[in-house]
């Protein structure tokens, strides 16, 4: 049981490691590291899935006859590019993200973009009652969303 | 030509795309965009003629039989789904390039149509095939273009929504991935014709349980199920407001495609609503979704961020529908669908009017808009309206079958909390239509009617949501006989 399924422990243990790092791990690069191997395990799966015991690599030649198969192989060629093309984007947003925010730390972000928040609903609630002087009632309106918000 | 419809409908924007680059020019690269979806739009009515009239089109790609080779597959689903995402393409299209002008710097112009387009071949391709592995390369093509879109956006937080969806929407397309191994594993083959042939043979085991179990999991972080919607609203409130427009239209109902094509077609209705307690989870899931994700739209300060959370609330009706799973019930499911890209697509081009006049969509800044942008503000009412689903517009149509489905199925508590989760719509409705009505208007320069560019495909939207309420002939027929068909495909499943 535990050594005939081998290779499904092996990506059932790798797909609960990407899983967890993405899930708790903050740094953005990390993240994208857990996601990989997330990823490869589903990879390993597909591969494992195709090998038939005893069979060879698909090609005709005399005396043999198990085959393994090599559909899921061609399956998964595909499933990489799309892999890689995930990691090239996500990496690229990252750097983004270093140049406009200075860090790659999700809690810095989120608390950079709180700050922001605040001080947007600040800035219109000070255009609004400077523009307007008769909106008291506004403003107290306002005052409310914001800090809901 | 006529025989190979089904393959040009992706094709087209597929190489239309790469010869944006060789064009380059923003203005000719518009042109030529339009141009493409436009065909793309001409081909699904040609589609959905042909569907209705002489039945499923089956087109092998490249001559391979069958189970060897992909097959695309249109019967009536597929063509209404076609229809929808192509008609919205082209509409948000013509708004595009004056939008872009003001949020996107001008020498990413260029790309921004051919990430468009590669998008909108990504949806065409999940719609139209009938392999199941396809499904994930178109899923991730159009997802992989979506982020980039989103990232495009000058606001600096829509690096961050795009990061937070790029790492959600690859788990859920990982999951499906895992789900179509697995069913590879049990029956050796990727078409779903076939799939749905060879399944009942091995439903009880484990191993196509946890096929299912990872496909409708996955399928829910892309259609944004409420507790799996967390990365919906900052992507629609920061990407650029075309996208949204594009996306808030589209993506979704794609994945919600996804989820009733998995669950009838290929799983069958008996195996998928009897041997899981579907039914009661959906039905649960999407009420909490009405009610969680309309509630928290209205404490948003954003207006984009309100209609976001209003299109996770809006979910949660196509699920409650689908949930029903009854002909009515799926038939309501579908005519939300098309209903809700209709009016999510007005409001969200019309807060792209708004941003593109006065720069941004805090709600604040909509005072006195009532007068300045009447024309847009109308469409807003409108759509609000259709939101909140007054008769006469398309929003009462589908929640009036969703009503008669829960009722016919003795469900009536439910449709009592299906229509108090609409009163809430009236709240946050009602917010921005006191604001942009009843206060005046901020001092400083006085604000223009949004330009022409603008106002057609706006109003063109609203005039649909305004005409499909009245005449429901072709909208209702349509989803009646596609929820029909479903139905007859599962239980044919069964027979076998």
């Amino acid at each position: 049981m535990l050594m005939g399924l081998y290779n499904y422990w092996v990506v059932v243990v790798l797909m609960m490691i990407g899983f967890y790092i993405v899930i708790a791990h903050g740094n953005l690069i990390k993240k994208i590291v857990g996601l990989t191997i997330f990823q490869t395990s589903v990879f390993i799966f597909y591969i494992s899935m195709s090998k038939v015991d005893g069979g060879t690599a698909p090609i005709l030649v005399d005396g043999v006859e198990v085959y393994s198969n090599p559909l899921p192989h061609v399956l998964i060629l595909t499933a990489i590019v799309v892999g890689i093309a995930t990691t090239a984007l996500a990496l690229a947003l990252t750097v983004r993200i270093k140049e406009a925010y200075g860090s790659i730390e999700e809690s810095d972000i989120q608390n950079q973009d709180n700050l922001i928040q605040d001080a947007h609903s600040q800035d219109a609630l000070s255009k609004a009652s400077s523009t307007d002087g008769s909106a008291s009632q506004d403003d107290s309106s306002q005052v409310k969303h914001s800090g809901e918000n | 030509m006529l025989v190979h419809l089904p393959v040009l409908q992706v094709i087209v924007p597929l190489m239309a795309a790469p010869l944006c680059l060789i064009l380059n020019r923003s203005k000719v690269v518009w042109m030529f965009a339009l141009l493409s979806s436009a065909i793309a739009f001409f081909i699904s009515i040609l589609l959905l003629q042909q569907v209705m009239t002489s039945g499923t089109i089956v087109y092998e790609l490249g001559g391979w039989e069958a189970p060897w080779g992909i097959e695309y597959r249109i019967d009536k689903l597929n063509a209404f789904l076609l229809l929808i995402i192509s008609a919205i393409s082209t509409v948000v299209l013509i708004a595009a390039q004056t939008s872009i002008e003001k949020e996107i710097p001008k020498d990413k112009h260029a790309l921004f149509y051919i990430l468009y387009l590669l998008s909108l071949t990504g949806m065409l391709g999940i719609v139209s095939t009938g392999d199941a592995f396809n499904v994930f390369v178109f899923l991730e093509i159009s997802s992989l273009s979506a982020y980039s879109l989103i990232a495009m956006s000058r606001e600096r937080r829509a690096l961050w929504a795009s990061y937070q969806y790029l790492i959600m929407g690859t788990i859920g397309a990982t999951f499906i991935l895992i789900g179509i191994g697995l069913m590879y594993q049990m029956t050796g083959t990727l078409n779903m014709e076939d799939l749905s042939d060879r399944l009942p043979e091995v439903t009880q085991t484990r191993t196509v349980f946890a096929a299912y179990t990872f496909i409708i999991v996955g399928v829910c972080l892309k259609l944004a199920l409420f507790p799996l919607h967390l990365w919906l609203p900052n992507a629609y409130a920061y990407a650029p407001s075309i996208v949204t427009a594009f996306l808030a239209a589209t993506a979704t109902k794609v994945a919600v495609y996804l989820l009733i094509r998995f669950t009838f077609s290929v799983f069958g209705f008996s195996f998928s609503f009897t041997a899981l307690p579907l039914q009661i989870l959906f039905m649960l899931l999407g009420l909490l979704g009405i009610f969680v994700a309309s509630t928290a739209a209205i404490y948003q300060t954003n207006v984009k961020h309100i209609f976001a959370y209003s299109s996770v609330a809006q979910i949660g009706y196509m699920i409650v529908g689908f949930a029903v799973s009854t002909v009515t019930g799926l038939t309501a499911t579908l005519l939300h669908l098309f209903n809700h890209a209709l009016m999510k697509g007005a409001l969200f081009l019309a807060l792209g009017a708004v941003m593109y006049r006065i720069g941004g969509v805090q709600i604040s800044q909509f005072q006195g808009l009532g007068r300045q942008m009447p024309l847009t503000m109308a469409a807003v009412v409108v759509g609000g309206l259709s939101l909140i689903g007054v008769p006469l517009t398309v929003g009462f149509v589908s929640k009036w079958y969703l009503l008669m489905a829960l009722v016919e199925s003795d469900l009536w508590p439910i449709g009592i909390l299906v229509l108090v989760g609409s009163l809430l719509a009236v709240v946050y409705v009602w917010r921005i239509v006191e604001i942009a009505y009843f206060r005046p208007a901020l001092a400083g320069e006085p604000v223009k009617e949004a330009p022409l560019s603008f106002l057609v495909p706006i109003w063109l939207l609203v005039l649909a949501n305004i005409y499909f309420g009245i005449d429901t002939r072709l909208s209702v027929s349509v989803a009646e006989a596609a929820a029909q068909s479903l139905f007859q495909v599962s239980a044919l499943g069964v027979s076998q």
